[in-house]
């Protein structure tokens, strides 16, 4: 066989299963486009490469397969990069291909040159940068292969413009990269960990991304049932347990529940798994569960002992491990336990937002009951974001989408848009903000374009608001370019993007709309001005211990 | 404090010492010394790095694991750094 380089790639992503690739052509990526034209492939047109990369991320965060993105060299792969890091942090797969200046140019600031394999090294799982055409029968492949293995993580590759028009002859084709086997090794640990479950009196499950991502949810749910074990949860976690299971006691950390943060610092064994002990959810590391032993699960060697010493590390992924311990742990019902628990639930002041219909709480769990039992829900960053990790009912793993690392804002739009390219048929809300929603706004013109089955919620309140709370609460209320002295008519907006809008009212009190704009089989948008100066509660400060929440103003 | 000597065999191309290098400026760990040289046909290469021995050594070898390019990581206790800094010493004779 005889073909170009760029026909190469394109022929190894169809083998490799690819139905859709999102991005932007430019100078250096027309040979690339130019192979497309002629592919099965479809191509959505952005209009910015980092809305490429989230949307890519959408489709990845649904399914839990690499989804492929592609941008020019110089300012289209730099656009990328943010959508890359936000996909390292929260250990989602996907492949970049970015076109590079001809390798003859290569370091002479021709035009639109960066250093795309410097500036993407430290923000991908793994990047190559490709110098000869040949070499793609094996770099396409690996880049799937490493994506997909192990902890997930996006990767970069890098094609100079030569090699994507440079002649290869080649015999066969090469195997579609696969995610590598999963790697354990018992060395009696699982032993070990049953034993520890089984003296323990206060044992807690401590569930991040990582149940998610192996495919863990339905097992986490049976081993706590089976041996009475509470579930608190990460950001990331969300979903792995669905939101009113009475063994659930909610998302913990900064903004988690008061139940969650108690439990935890009474609990005598911690089973954490497929979590990193980030310090939004440890708070002062010290202060975590200081009394407790730990059981660390983790598909990443290096998460055990990074941060917190585990009294037992096991290598290997949620899904796996949860498998093989299962059989070993006892029948339980823990009733002292959870008597206990029960006694550390006491009505909250965020408790009682969820069911004040005109509180953001209370208008996001509205949004959650109106919309489809299997809708997914992506939301961008900040204060909005926090309410519905704490109020949104998600039932499913895979449903909740969030950019739990980075916080980037910007995020909820374009992953809104992956996931609706990657689930036709569902419906996908995207709550964001005022901040938030403006930061990849031209995206809506892609949206009006494929027509998606998105509704929009976007919760006004004129500020940055999680920036203005932290100056409200421990900056001496030096509000601060934190409050946006105009902004513009959201509504009038969509619509010159030919989106549907309504207004929902003073803080959602105009019901109708939200509904119609849920039902509405197609892009809508639908502006709930919100007050300016409603905080997220509980709030733990930077720093501080977890048992020190701040309740409410 | 000690110093150690980790050694590694990794993937030679042009990218490779960015990939060590950026790994040790990222995630804060100290470097002191790097010795380096291709091995058999220039496949792989060996890489010997000098550094300070702290409680994140570990942690380091599990980083250092983790990239594509790493073959393989051991830590040398055979070869104590006054080889290094001897050897230093000749090639800045």
């Amino acid at each position: 066989m005889e073909m170009n380089g760029a026909q190469l790639i394109v022929k190894l992503l169809e083998r490799q299963g690819i139905k859709i690739i999102w991005g932007i052509p430019g100078g250096a990526t027309l040979p690339l486009y130019d192979a497309l034209y002629q592919s099965p492939i479809r191509h959505i047109l952005t209009r910015h490469e980092q809305g490429a990369g989230f949307m890519a991320q959408g489709m990845a965060r649904t399914t839990g397969k690499a989804a492929v993105c592609t941008a020019t060299s110089g300012p289209g792969a730099t656009n990328l990069i943010t959508a890359l890091a936000d996909a390292h942090l929260d250990s989602v797969p996907m492949v970049a291909i970015t076109g590079q200046v001809p390798t003859a140019l290569m370091g002479t600031d021709a035009f639109q040159e960066v250093d795309t394999y410097g500036l993407t090294l430290p923000v991908t799982k793994h990047n190559f940068l490709v110098k000869a055409a040949a070499d793609l029968l094996t770099v396409i492949p690996e880049a799937f292969r490493i994506a997909e293995s192990g902890r997930p993580g996006p990767v970069v590759v890098d094609v100079p413009k030569d090699v994507q028009t440079q002649k290869v002859r080649f015999g066969q084709w090469p195997e579609p990269g696969v995610p590598g086997p999963v790697r354990w090794r018992d060395n009696g640990v699982l032993e070990r960990m049953a034993q520890m479950i089984r003296q323990s009196k206060r044992p807690m499950f401590y569930v991040g991304g990582g149940v998610v991502a192996s495919g863990g949810a339905d097992l986490l749910r049976s081993a706590s049932q089976k041996n009475g074990i509470p579930v608190v949860s990460t950001l990331m976690g969300l979903g792995a347990m669905a939101y009113d299971d009475p063994l659930f006691l909610g998302m913990l950390g900064m903004h988690g529940t008061p139940v969650a943060n108690l439990a935890m610092a009474r609990a005598d064994l911690i089973i954490a798994l497929g979590i990193r002990f980030d310090d939004r959810v440890t708070g002062k590391m010290e202060a975590f569960c200081a009394d407790a032993a730990v059981i660390h699960v983790d598909v990443d060697e290096s998460e055990i002992g990074k941060i917190r010493n585990a009294s037992l590390g096991v290598c290997g992924d949620a899904a796996t491990v949860l498998t093989k311990i299962l059989p070993r742990m006892d029948t339980f019902t823990r009733e002292g336990w959870h008597g206990e628990i029960a006694s550390l639930k006491s009505p909250t002041p965020a408790a009682a937002e969820i069911k004040n219909p005109f509180h953001p709480s209370g208008i996001i769990r509205y949004i959650g009951n109106r919309a489809p039992e299997d809708a997914i829900v992506a939301t961008d960053v900040g204060q909005h974001q926090m309410w519905t990790a704490q109020a949104y009912p998600v039932r499913h793993p895979r449903s909740l989408l969030m950019s739990g690392g980075l916080g980037t804002m910007g995020f909820g739009v374009p992953v809104a848009m992956g996931a609706a390219f990657a689930n036709p048929h569902k419906k996908i809300v995207c709550i964001t903000g005022d901040g938030s929603f403006l930061m990849n706004l031209q995206e809506l013109a892609t949206l009006a374009e494929h027509e998606l089955n998105i509704t929009i919620v976007l919760m006004d309140n004129g500020h940055l608001g999680l920036v203005r709370q932290q100056q409200e609460m421990f900056y001496s209320n030096h509000v601060f370019a934190s409050k946006f002295t105009r902004s513009p008519d959201f509504s009038a907006i969509a619509q010159g993007f030919g989106i549907r809008a309504w207004d929902a009212g003073i803080n959602g009190s105009n019901r109708s709309a939200i509904d119609e704009a849920l039902a509405f089989q197609g892009p809508s948008l639908v502006v709930v001005p919100i007050d300016g100066t409603t905080n997220v509660y509980p709030m733990v400060p930077p720093g501080a211990s977890n048992l020190e929440m701040i309740q409410e103003a | 404090m000690y110093d150690t000597i980790v050694e590694l065999t990794v993937r030679n191309h042009p990218g490779v010492m960015s990939q060590i290098t950026g790994l040790f400026a990222r995630r804060n760990f100290n470097l002191e010394g790097i010795l380096c040289r291709p091995e058999g046909d220039g496949g792989l290469s060996r890489m010997r790095l000098m550094i300070y021995t702290d409680e994140r050594t570990e942690q380091l070898v599990k980083q250092l694991s983790k990239l594509y390019d790493v073959i393989s990581v051991s830590i040398r206790q055979d070869r104590g750094p006054s080889r290094y800094r001897q050897l230093f010493e000749e090639c800045w004779d």
